[in-house]
């Protein structure tokens, strides 16, 4: 897990969050997580103007095996998504942290990235 | 938990391990798809020693089994054949769908996993009637490679007898204790080895030096799923008697003698309106999976298995449908009406349907 992205926050349900230079925010889920799911066949992903909440589900990933929920790790509106994913969804296993992206949002609050855990925490929710 | 005697063989290969029935089983070693591909491609084995293995024992065996399975046993006791079929409780309801060997005047019984311990009490009790000895061999592990290179690779491997060259489909020898079978459940060609413990690892390190993958029960799945074969416990359960389960071709009732478990409930079921498992190709993006609920011109149905199909490149799955389906209906992905084609099960064959 040495190869996490040091500017990425987390929640302990895999997606990560990143806060970019024009303060928006870019979202997609670890390689733990890709590596979990195994290959990735399907994505679902929010509408852009959509509404979300944080921790609550706004996209689905489908491996082989089954459906997972992906959570918002903040509150906003999503302004673009990754249109990459609904041809080729199994990038998210080969690059979970650049090109395998979910969606952008602008945030309502930027202080529930107080809530998020930092690459070394989350590291260590994947050791257990 | 129990754990087959590969298990730390699984562990160095990198396996993840998924609990399956009370068995700690490898889901998949490096990549689901990959080894799907490879059992399509070339050549794949797998540790499939979670499965239940019995042999018998006394002089009425024939007699036992035409009375407690399905199938007819005369197909095959006179021969060195297996024989697919389903164990019937007195309402027809399927206990559990196996395969019985039969060579050199010895059978074997290969059932699922998770109903070990039902089925050795079911054939306790009714082999008492026959004087039959039922031995669970829990000493004896499976191990199955498949794949069109499948039997070149056998070949290969010195401590297997070159007699297996001769099997046809559904042929079965044995030397000594171990069982080898030209069965599986991939729709390729290959052999299952049902052999003591004790000789499962050095035929798997034979068979990984040879090129064979190792493949795991998520492409097990998967490629039991294009084949069109039936998973006990998901396409079928005690809750479904054969004819709505795609099993009516091993209900044998040529023989007007033979009273097995079963028969007359199966005689008092009207065909004509029982559901049917239908294979089904989603026509959207999306995966198919099992629960999601199905329409059709003339009546509605479930989806039993569903999953992505390496081979085909588009969601598949088995759906227990009304009948008066033709060729296309709907299926609800959560709140999505999206469309789908009935297909015959066996998804090979039907080639690509799109690339």
């Amino acid at each position: 897990m040495s190869d996490i992205p040091g500017d990425l926050k987390f929640l302990s349900s895999h997606e990560w969050a990143r806060v970019e230079s024009d303060g928006t925010i870019t979202i997609g889920i670890s390689d733990h997580a890709q590596d979990l799911l195994g290959d990735i066949v399907f994505v679902e992903l929010p509408e852009i103007g959509q509404s979300v909440d944080a921790e609550n589900d706004t996209a689905i990933v489908e491996s082989v095996k089954a459906a997972s929920d992906i959570y918002s790790p903040l509150s906003g509106e999503v302004i673009e998504v990754n249109s990459l994913l609904e041809d080729q969804p199994e990038i998210i296993n080969s690059s979970p942290y650049e090109d395998g992206w979910f969606y952008k949002l602008t945030p309502s609050d930027l202080g529930e990235l107080d809530n998020l855990l930092s690459p070394e925490d989350y590291s260590e929710v994947c050791e257990d | 938990m129990n754990k087959t005697p590969l298990h730390n063989t699984h562990i160095q290969l990198g396996a993840k391990i998924v609990n399956f029935s009370n068995w700690e089983m490898p889901i998949s070693y490096s990549s689901l798809i990959e080894e799907h591909n490879a059992v399509r491609n070339t050549a794949g084995i797998f540790d499939v020693s979670h499965m239940s293995v019995f042999d018998f024992d006394g002089d009425n065996q024939v007699a036992f089994f035409e009375k407690i399975f399905a199938n007819d046993i005369k197909k095959i006791y006179k021969d060195n054949k297996a024989i697919y079929g389903a164990l019937l409780n007195e309402e027809g309801g399927i206990l559990d769908d196996l395969i019985i060997y039969h060579a050199n005047n010895k059978f074997r019984l290969v059932s699922n996993c998770s109903t070990r311990e039902q089925n050795k009490q079911w054939l306790e009790k009714h082999a008492v009637e026959f004087g039959v000895k039922v031995m669970e061999r829990s000493d004896m592990g499976i191990l199955a490679i498949q794949g069109p290179y499948a039997l070149k690779k056998i070949l290969e491997i010195k401590k297997i007898d070159a007699q297996v060259n001769t099997l046809q489909s559904f042929g079965c020898m044995f030397e000594g204790d171990k069982l080898y079978a030209r069965t599986g459940y991939t729709g390729e060609d290959g052999l299952e080895l049902i052999v003591p413990t004790q000789d499962m690892n050095h035929l798997w390190d034979q068979a990984l030096e040879l090129g064979c993958t190792p493949i795991g029960l998520g492409a097990r799945d998967t490629l039991r799923l294009e084949a069109g074969l039936n998973l006990y416990g998901k396409d079928m359960t005690i809750n479904n008697h054969p004819y709505e389960s795609n099993l009516g071709w091993t209900i044998d009732m040529s023989d007007e003698n033979r009273e097995f478990i079963g028969k007359n409930a199966l005689l008092s079921i009207d065909q004509s309106k029982s559901q049917k498992i239908v294979g089904i190709i989603l026509q959207d993006k999306g995966v198919l999976r099992s629960g999601y609920e199905i329409t059709h011109e003339q009546g509605k149905g479930v989806v039993l298995s569903g999953s992505y199909s390496p081979t085909l490149q588009s969601s598949i799955g088995l759906a227990r449908v009304d009948q008066g389906y033709k060729e296309n209906g709907k299926v609800m992905i959560r709140n999505k009406v999206l469309n789908i084609d009935f297909v015959s099960p066996r998804f090979l064959g039907q080639g690509k349907i799109s690339s």
